[in-house]
């Protein structure tokens, strides 16, 4: 069985083709799995393998390392709340617990309808408006206890912002055929780039 | 929702600085290339195109433009390094900006996207770089697609790719993401990430990655916001540049400061003559601590760096004086804390995070920082005995060996030593989870004593050891 779809198939090709090196294109395709299922599966892990020129062991070895990469089902959305100490001086620890209440789950879990998995989450670049939290990679700021509340009602509705786990950026990078330079790999480069002169090519 | 229009990212506080990277982050469409054209976007990459690559590298080494990332080292000089006649080389942009109070990076990237890549191209150009990747943090989905849309609109219109603006330059500039891992913001597991492995840290030396990096080859790896203040100096010159700030120290540099301040936010300061005090009291700034109260200590440059206290207020953002005070600028991030704060707690929250973010290559780090997290936590939880702040600081030891010197402790000091002064890991988790609690057992070991007093029987860990 094949896991990727046939648009998702031609998309890893493009990607792979980016890359002096296929093997560099594992982690873009770890997420390009991810979001098409909600999360890695272990067909996923091995047709990328397959795609990059490796084994599924390795690819397992680079997946376990990131903590993005979900190798089990888990809820539509991640909420992470961040913990790190800007936040945490500024009242993190109270909104995780009343998020683990609100949501009836303890952080690391998901709840019972697959909606909500709560996080604790590790420093998310947004110190000045502590505390933070992200759901599925998307920032909230200076979030209380009632906008909590709000975020989770409008969440559990269809009309809101947020996309389901696994899917990221929302704009796919996109470069033209006839603009595209395209990569070499690096043992085929031997001279230096023509825009130096003789003399810098030298150096 | 496809279509709903994206919030700017709040935290950018405006003030009379001159603005080099942030000129841009009034205007709601910042991001935009037709924004960034009608504000003279892309005529320094024009302007380079008409230097050679070798005027363009010089520029940059006599603006002495150090690196906004951490280590501080000067832009120029580092690509200097690549040995010569070893093709092709690689320039990976650090994105992956993680480093606990820093907030720069995902501004820049958000809110002036072209401004980065129009840095990248230059860099590109001066060195010779033949492809360009650029790194972001996974977790940071709008800066990727502020960036991805800046991309696709740069090569459609000619900026990127084959025969830039018309002439010989050709590089692609590649969007990679990471999946949360903060050491991979070192810039050799940076490197090991974007070759498709786990994200841990090479050994340096042979490891530099301007020499050995990327596939093997000479690769430059800069900051966001490094590459970002390149338009401005190719547009301006050197010379402007150094006018701003001091000689070791030019420019400008963004730096966020959060916690128990009045104003907590992302100001763009001049570099080398901004004290602390400015930024923390200044009205333009932070404007104070929180409800008036005392301050009790700061961290000066990211998680990373050994605190300061009051009596340091009065330092301007200058490495050669920060450093023999025994603390580092790090990342441009503060975060303060006032007199209410629970030294212990807060410590803790800093070394769970580098004990969690250890890759697991050193052991020192590895177990270390797991010992130390699991030592602090019975303290500040009243689980501790007085036995365990020794304890501590001998766990640490095994990570930084020998006296940590330290403002505190002037008898200890080693002048001009950068943090962290003797390691015993590869890369700076290991010390780094130890570095906060060394600063605070030195400056506030009265609030350990507190938690712990009393507390004479022994801990379930030392039970099973005597067993």
């Amino acid at each position: 069985m094949k896991f990727f779809t046939d648009e998702n198939s031609v998309l890893a090709q493009e990607i792979i083709g980016r890359y002096p090196k296929p093997r560099s294109a594992m982690i873009p395709l770890l997420h390009l799995a991810q979001e098409q299922e909600g999360w890695v599966t272990d067909e996923a892990m091995a047709e990328i393998a397959e795609l990059v020129g490796t084994t599924s062991a390795e690819v397992l070895g680079t997946c376990s390392f990131y903590e993005m990469f979900k190798r089990h089902p888990v809820g539509k959305y991640v909420i992470n709340i961040c913990t790190t100490m800007s936040c945490a001086l500024m009242g993190a620890g109270d909104l995780m617990k009343h998020a683990e209440v609100r949501l009836g789950v303890k952080s690391g879990s998901t709840t019972a309808d697959g909606m909500f998995t709560l996080e604790g989450a590790e420093c998310q670049a947004a110190c000045t408006e502590a505390p933070c939290l992200q759901v599925n990679y998307r920032h909230q700021y200076r979030v209380t206890t009632n906008q909590f509340d709000e975020l989770v009602d409008r969440l559990a509705t269809s009309d809101h912002e947020v996309p389901e786990h696994g899917v990221l950026s929302q704009i796919r990078q996109h470069i033209p055929e006839d603009r595209s330079v395209g990569a070499v790999p690096p043992e085929d480069v031997i001279a230096a780039p023509v825009w130096l002169s003789d003399d810098e090519g030298d150096q | 929702m496809a279509g709903t229009p994206i919030a700017h990212a709040p935290g950018f506080i405006a003030n009379e600085t001159p603005r080099i990277v942030t000129s841009r982050f009034d205007h709601e469409d910042s991001h935009t290339l037709e924004r960034y054209e009608a504000t003279g976007g892309y005529q320094a990459l024009r302007k380079a195109l008409q230097q050679t690559p070798e005027d363009v590298h010089n520029e940059v080494r006599n603006a002495t433009l150090l690196g906004r990332g951490g280590a501080g080292f000067p832009a120029g000089v580092k690509w200097g390094f690549c040995p010569p006649g070893v093709w092709p080389r690689y320039l990976v942009v650090n994105g992956d900006e993680s480093e606990p109070g820093t907030y720069k990076d995902r501004l820049l990237m958000e809110l002036d996207p072209h401004q980065l890549i129009e840095g990248c191209l230059i860099a590109c150009y001066a060195v010779g770089l033949s492809q360009c990747f650029l790194y972001i943090r996974g977790e940071m989905a709008v800066a990727q697609e502020r960036v991805a849309q800046a991309l696709n609109e740069a090569y459609e219109a000619g900026y990127i790719g084959k025969n830039i603006c018309g002439s010989e330059f050709s590089v692609d500039i590649v969007l990679h993401w990471g999946a949360g891992a903060y050491v991979v913001g070192e810039e050799t597991a940076l490197i090991e990430s974007l070759e498709g492995n786990r994200g841990m840290p090479r050994l340096k030396p042979p490891y530099f990655p301007a020499s050995i990096g990327l596939y093997g080859q000479p690769t430059i790896v800069n900051n966001v916001e490094t590459l970002s203040n390149l338009p401005w100096i190719v547009e301006h010159g050197a010379q402007a540049f150094t006018a701003i700030g001091t000689e070791s120290s030019p420019g400008t540099r963004m730096v966020a400061v959060s916690g128990h301040v009045k104003r907590p936010g992302v100001y763009e300061i001049v570099n080398g003559t901004t004290t602390f005090r400015d930024l923390l009291y200044g009205i333009d700034m932070c404007g104070g601590i929180r409800d008036d109260n005392q301050l009790k200590a700061f961290v000066p440059g990211g998680g990373s760096a050994p605190w300061f206290t009051p009596d340091q207020l009065d330092l301007p953002f200058e490495a050669s004086q920060v450093g023999p005070q025994g603390s580092m600028l790090g990342s441009g991030a503060i975060i303060v804390m006032d007199e209410t704060t629970d030294i212990p707690a807060a410590a803790l929250t800093l070394t769970k995070f580098y004990a969690h973010e250890s890759c697991g290559k050193c052991v020192p780090c590895r177990e270390g920082g797991t010992w130390l997290e699991q030592i602090l936590r019975r303290v500040v939880e009243g689980r501790g005995t007085p036995r365990d702040l020794d304890l501590l600081i001998e766990v640490g030891e095994t990570i930084c060996p020998g006296d940590f010197p330290h403002a505190a402790v002037p008898s200890k000091g080693i002048d001009a030593v950068p943090f962290p002064y003797r390691m015993t890991t590869i890369c700076f988790v290991g010390p780094s989870a130890f570095a906060p609690i060394h600063s605070a057992l030195t400056l506030f070991r009265e609030e350990f004593e507190t938690k712990v007093a009393g507390n004479e029987h022994p801990t379930m860990i030392e039970v099973a050891v005597n067993v």
